[in-house]
């Protein structure tokens, strides 16, 4: 009887320094990335380091970069993925490695700060959540980036982020999209003054590769010409009226 | 200037630029379409203050637009960065206002 069908598994061990080291795990008819790294943990490396948490696409922390493209482990189904019968698999790019497969997400999330990405309501918890009408327009330009799951594969993806280490990058760019459009949210100004200073929507080039990568669908290039646009009216406004002029 | 100065300026300066260089390019066209030679063509110009005045603002535009991408073309792509860049930038912006006002006196003052 023929041996059943092997699959050829390249995984980067180590940090910044290290090498690929190869494992053959079986290859299944239904199976994702996630559950081959995870095949590969259980029963060849155990000191193997990955992340990983909801494997259902919901929490955003199994993302990796597969044969070259970062990709959410959990949802990269094998069969959609693997090139001559090969998996690659490294860390996310533009991100600090510090083990295996497991990068330091603390730039990340820094940035998603210091695009103003934290939510501040007018209200307290004691009074009842006030209602938002579906069908304006500035709601559905919030809706359409509100469900990012911080995944970080657009950061990973974009050119610009690695260029510039100071770059805000797609996702906290996009965070920062939905809350200039949400209404409840009291701090809207100071979210566009984050987004217009040095490092922010103006570096990107609009070439679209977060919104060619982003699993769950999302346009991080959409929300960022919309910062462009709201920023470069509210410089020009504010010039206009330290003149004195116009409003 | 601040970095949200300098966009906006370069946005601004593009959207001047777009308009400005279909009109000059579409003039090209029907220059050397129409085989104009260059005395013919300098017998239109000389002395024009509607195209004098296009090519003004054109060469301005260039000199506000140019630099500033050429100075974010280097921030990514070198490491050069600070204040020597920035100067640098300005003296890019300079030469471009002299060349481009120099041509444009060649062909548009009376010779
Ligand atoms: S569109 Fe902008 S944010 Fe997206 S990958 Fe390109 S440069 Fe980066
Ligand atoms: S925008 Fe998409 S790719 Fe980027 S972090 Fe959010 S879910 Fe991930
Ligand atoms: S494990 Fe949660 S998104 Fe993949």
């Amino acid at each position: 009887m023929a041996s059943p069908p092997k699959l050829d598994v390249r995984i980067w061990r180590g940090a910044d320094a290290g090498e690929f080291v190869a494992y053959e795990a079986p290859l299944a008819e239904n199976q994702t990335v996630l559950d081959v790294v995870t095949w590969i943990q259980r029963h060849r490396e155990p000191a193997l380091a990955y992340r990983f948490a909801c494997r259902v696409g919901v929490c955003g922390s199994c993302a990796m970069t597969v044969n070259g493209r970062a990709r959410w482990t959990c949802r990269s189904h094998v069969k959609d993925v693997v090139a001559d019968g090969r998996l690659v698999i490294e860390p996310l790019r533009n991100l600090p490695r510090i083990k295996d497969l497991v990068c330091d997400l603390a730039p990340f999330f820094d940035k998603w700060r210091r695009a103003g990405g934290r939510f501040e309501g007018a209200g307290t918890r004691r009074e009842p959540m006030p209602a938002t009408d579906p069908d304006t327009d500035a709601r559905r330009a919030a809706d359409a980036g509100i469900e990012c799951i911080n995944c970080a594969v657009c950061y990973s993806a974009c050119d610009v982020v690695g260029w510039r280490p100071d770059y805000l990058g797609p996702a906290a760019l996009n965070r920062a999209w939905t809350l200039v459009n949400d209404e409840r949210h009291v701090k809207a100004r100071e979210v566009l003054d984050a987004v217009t200073a040095g490092g922010g929507c103006a570096l990107c080039h609009t070439h679209g590769n977060c919104t060619e990568h982003c699993p769950v669908g999302i346009s991080p290039t959409a929300a960022i010409a919309g910062l462009k646009r709201r920023s470069l009216r509210r410089s020009l406004g504010r010039r206009w009226r330290r003149r004195g002029g116009w409003t | 200037m601040s970095e949200a100065a300098l966009f906006a300026l370069q946005r601004l300066s593009a959207k001047l630029l777009a308009p400005l260089v279909i009109v000059h390019l579409v003039l090209i066209l029907y220059a050397v379409h129409g085989g104009l030679s260059a005395a013919e063509i300098l017998e239109r110009t000389r002395g024009s203050v509607v195209w004098g005045g296009f090519y003004v603002l054109f060469v301005i535009a260039v000199a506000v637009h140019a630099p500033i991408g050429v100075r974010n073309v280097a921030r990514e792509w070198t490491r050069w960065r600070g204040r020597s860049l920035d100067a640098a930038s300005l003296a890019l912006a300079f030469i471009l206002l002299a060349l481009g006002l120099r041509a444009v006196a060649a062909v548009v003052l009376p010779g």
